[in-house]
């Protein structure tokens, strides 16, 4: 195998560099600092290179997953089923807390050449991911070898903006953002996110800190598609934001903290993710949320294979396993987030127990077809658009 | 010795202080008890015993606990040893070096979290040294060595070094001047920095999310788990903690009293 | 005397680990801090100060308002603190390590619970100020989360340990004694705490300022987690250009930026506080 690519896919390679590192690593960790950090921008494999790689591969028996923590249910038993139906043992780590500091931690060793000793790994579409996919840090998936894929994954779910025709990646979990309200306080109907701007909630509006979630919706309010936004575009909507922020309406700009903020009344309606507000229901309290008549973003948490990994073939083999309905449906129950496989809706449903009906019926869980409808992704940026895009919307956020 | 009105104002100053400071481990301890019934917890549903039941139910957050004891011990002896000493040599002597090395207590200090552990990753990945309990410890010693240092500094500079000689001019070997005289009178100091030392390293979350390859810390874990629902085991296990961390406060008292007598 | 070998033998071990762990780091971040570029092309290495100087045009507004919000809370803490440390060191006991114990124990739990309880606490219709505004005593839109009083009320609450216990090691030295006698000597007890126990405490005080100002100056937590609009901290910045924007030269140049305003600063304190002791402790 002396494809200088294909060997960069899965194996770290070891360089006069890395020799000089390990001999004398503070003076040459210097030396490396001083030259700068080299770029290692990846153009796309082409799809017979993918194919040649994956011809060589075969199932090693076993693999290591690398999840967040509470996002399987704590038997694990999807993972147990996967093991007895194919043989391959797992471990399951819980390492993962955020996309950010994930990939502040990962980079640094995908960029040395050193495996994270992960064969599965799960990140949230967004700028991180972006950066993983343009530096070349993900495997090409074959989907020859991805049948459960192709039969049971929803149609909203292949093919995303952020990843052409899933490439490098199938989702995990995925959720919606809408407008979470208190329906103690606000007493009309949510329905448009113009709601989020209006004086008449002044201080008690929550919006979220960051720049892509914040910049979805003022691009709706304004009438842009994210998709295909523009600079100019991003500038009309920050206009907004400013104005939002100037005359006190927003109250903070929060990260996950919002739901507790808004389930307090501290704000009553916010922008929110429908795993926290499904929660919020399930716990009695006065917590509605609505996807906004402009729009509202879906985000996905994917699976990818890291560079390096040492198991790609049996990753592969898991990450189709959670595509059967019935594995995926066992997910569902414990996680509580939007799947990415429909058919979990009838198996929840003809199951007939209390909380599986409940999950079933909700459009947390399962939102309506209308709904998805409205539902867009976060801007794909490039390098070059994504300074732009977060100086424009930091400066309102971290003013 | 005679009690005065001020001395008895102070000492309900002193307990007030610590109540403020303890009032959110309450609501925590609260909410260990809260028969939840989704997986946010921050609404009060009733009373439950099932979670100190399931206590040890999820494998990954007992890890997860275990590693930071383990971690917390570690640092703080290696922090508290290294600490005590530099803390001495520059709260004691004049030496060439003495600016710098007071410079770079400074700079460890100040350093932002993020860009220590951003840095101190770069330079394990440069030496190939895999990440794991040991690179771990090896940041918290660090950052906590530096508190422990001015601690220490405190107490060595305001001490009387005229005892110390008088015991070496009795022909007391070093060592024996150092065990005997020396660390008994900074002992305060120390213990002081050591306490510090542990709850920096026990509650840390930026410096170890960089360097800690795929071992767990309890902060760690906890963070993680928002994103789904930080289960109520979070919350038991932070009552243990306080109520072990208690005891050992209340015992130290009733041993000090016999000591005392 | 004959110059000591002791001091380099007592600070070799701690010097060999910062020299590894610290300044390896530091020199290598001081590099990074001097190179342009982006992650995808890469940085390469230009030498270019503009960093500094673009970085601090454009976060000016919260690089002051961080050594504001620092400084607010450390004198707090030291008006809040010193009694504390007075009280335990003189009147402690035998229970002194005990009430220094309980001082630190609610550290010892991670800060995401204790975060999470304040804002139980804390929550505008909630079981203090929700209480209070029924009975009639603030008014409805009366808030504390989200707001600047919040974030230094966290920084004072989350540093406070920092202050009390290097100003306790000072103090504890001090025979008990001495102090009674001071008292009875001097025509105001004032007078005695002024001339007999504050210049004692001052390399306490000093140790204090050290671990409180320069910490809470940087942090981005409790602005993160207490304030609104319009109260990031240069810590928050420095995590948002890492982080999220993957831009190191910029959140390097950040951190030099912070590490040497902060150093003027104490040093500036140091030579005002002008003691002997404290002016051998400054870092020089």
């Amino acid at each position: 195998m002396n494809n200088p690519l294909l060997r960069g896919l899965t194996q770290s390679r070891y360089s006069r560099r890395d020799a000089l590192r390990v001999a004398g690593f503070s003076a040459a960790g210097l030396a490396l600092a001083a030259c700068g950090v080299q770029g290692q921008k990846a153009e796309a494999p082409k799809a017979s290179e993918v194919a040649d790689f994956w011809s060589t591969q075969q199932k090693h028996g076993k693999v290591v997953f690398a999840n967040w923590p509470e996002y399987m249910p704590p038997e694990q038993g999807p993972l147990k089923q996967f093991q007895q139906a194919t043989g391959i043992s797992y471990e399951y780590k819980e390492v993962i807390q955020e996309n950010a500091d994930f990939f502040g931690k990962s980079e640094p060793q995908l960029r040395a050449g050193q495996p994270l000793g992960y064969d599965i790994i799960v990140m949230t579409n967004g700028l991180q991911l972006a950066k993983m996919i343009q530096l070349g840090y993900l495997v090409a998936l074959d989907h020859k070898q991805l049948p459960n894929f192709a039969a049971n994954a929803g149609a909203k779910y292949k093919n995303p903006s952020y990843d052409p025709n899933n490439q490098f990646t199938i989702p995990y979990q995925a959720g919606v953002t809408g407008i979470a309200y208190n329906t103690k306080y606000v007493d009309e109907k949510i329905t448009s996110i113009q709601s989020l701007f209006d004086k008449k909630y002044e201080g008690k509006v929550g919006m979220m800190a960051d720049a892509q979630e914040i910049a979805n919706f003022a691009m709706f309010a304004v009438g842009v598609d994210p998709d295909t936004s523009t600079q100019a575009e991003w500038e009309k909507a920050a206009a907004k934001l400013k104005e939002q922020r100037e005359s006190g309406v927003v109250r903070k700009y929060y990260d996950q903290s919002y739901i507790d903020a808004v389930a307090k009344g501290d704000i009553w309606l916010s922008q929110a993710w429908s795993g926290d507000v499904f929660q919020r229901q399930l716990a009695g309290e006065p917590v509605d949320f609505v996807v906004p008549a402009e729009g509202g973003t879906i985000w996905i948490d994917n699976m990818a294979i890291p560079k390096g990994a040492a198991n790609p073939v049996d990753a592969l083999m898991l990450m189709d396993f959670l595509y059967k309905p019935e594995v995926a449906a066992e997910l569902t129950e414990y996680v509580q987030f939007v799947t990415p496989v429909p058919a979990v809706q009838q198996i929840l449903a003809a199951k007939g127990d209390k909380d599986s009906k409940a999950l079933a019926e909700s459009p947390l869980i399962f939102p309506s077809a209308e709904d998805y409808a409205k539902l867009r992704s976060y801007k794909t940026l490039t390098a070059a658009e994504e300074t732009v895009f977060n100086g424009i919307f930091q400066s309102i956020t971290q003013g | 010795m005679r009690t005065r009105f001020g001395d008895r104002l102070l000492y309900l100053y002193t307990w007030l202080i610590i109540l403020w400071l303890a009032s959110p481990i309450a609501v925590m301890i609260m909410f260990g008890f809260n028969d939840k019934k989704s997986k946010s917890n921050t609404s009060w549903q009733g009373f439950t015993l099932k979670w100190y039941q399931q206590l040890f139910e999820i494998d990954g957050l007992t890890e997860a606990l275990i590693n930071s004891i383990v971690i917390a011990v570690a640092s703080t002896i290696l922090a508290t040893v290294l600490g005590t000493l530099l803390g001495l040599a520059v709260g004691r002597y004049r030496f060439r070096g003495k600016g710098f090395t007071n410079f770079l207590i400074f700079a460890a200090i100040s350093t932002p979290e993020l860009v220590m552990g951003a840095s101190l990753l770069s330079l394990f990945v440069s030496a190939n040294a895999p990440r794991g309990h040991l690179t771990i410890i090896v940041a918290h010693t660090l950052f906590s060595l530096a508190f422990v240092v001015v601690t220490v500094r405190a107490r060595v500079v305001v001490l009387d070094p005229s005892l110390e000689e008088a015991a070496r001019d009795l022909g007391a070997s070093t060592w024996d001047t150092f065990r005997l005289v020396t660390l008994p009178s900074i002992m305060p100091g120390v213990a002081a920095g050591a306490m510090l030392a542990f709850a920096l390293s026990i509650d840390d979350y930026v410096v170890t999310s960089f360097v800690n390859g795929s071992t767990q810390t309890f902060p760690l874990w906890i963070i993680g788990s928002v994103k789904v629902g930080i289960p109520a085991q979070v919350n038991v296990m932070g009552t243990l903690i306080f109520a072990l961390g208690a005891l050992v406060a209340i015992a130290n008292s009733v041993s000090a009293r016999r000591r005392a007598r | 005397m004959k110059r000591s070998r002791a001091p380099y033998w007592l600070a070799l071990p701690g010097w060999l680990w910062l020299a590894i762990f610290l300044v390896v780091p530091i020199a290598a971040m001081a590099s990074v801090s001097l190179t342009t570029g982006n992650l995808i092309d890469g940085f390469a290495q230009t030498l270019s100060v503009s960093n500094y100087s673009d970085a601090i045009a454009k976060y000016s507004t919260q690089l002051v308002r961080s050594l504001v919000y620092g400084g607010v809370a450390t004198l707090l803490m030291l008006i809040l603190g010193y009694p504390v440390a007075y009280w335990i060191a003189f009147k402690g006991g035998h229970r002194k390590s005990m009430f220094l114990f309980l001082l630190l124990l609610p550290f010892f739990v991670s800060f995401v619970l204790r975060t999470i309880s304040w804002g139980f606490l804390l929550a505008d219709d909630g079981i203090l100020f929700g209480t209070l505004k029924g009975w009639g005593l603030l008014p409805e839109d009366f808030h504390v989360l989200a707001t600047t009083v919040a974030v230094i009320g966290g920084l004072v609450y989350n540093f406070l340990p920092f202050m009390i216990l290097p100003i306790y090691v000072a103090l504890e030295r001090v025979d008990p004694r001495v102090i009674e006698a001071a008292y009875d000597l001097y025509a105001s007890r004032f007078d005695a705490f002024r001339r007999v126990v504050l210049p004692l405490s001052l390399p306490g005080v000093f140790a204090g300022v050290l671990m409180t100002f320069v910490p809470a100056s940087a942090d981005p937590v409790n602005a993160a987690v207490l304030g609104g609009t319009g109260n990031t901290m240069i810590g928050n910045i420095i995590q948002t250009e890492y982080l999220v924007n993957s831009n190191y030269p910029t959140a390097s140049a950040l951190s030099f930026t912070l590490m040497a305003v902060l150093l003027v600063g104490i040093f500036i304190y140091a030579r005002a506080l002008g003691t002997e002791n404290v002016m051998e402790a400054a870092a020089r």
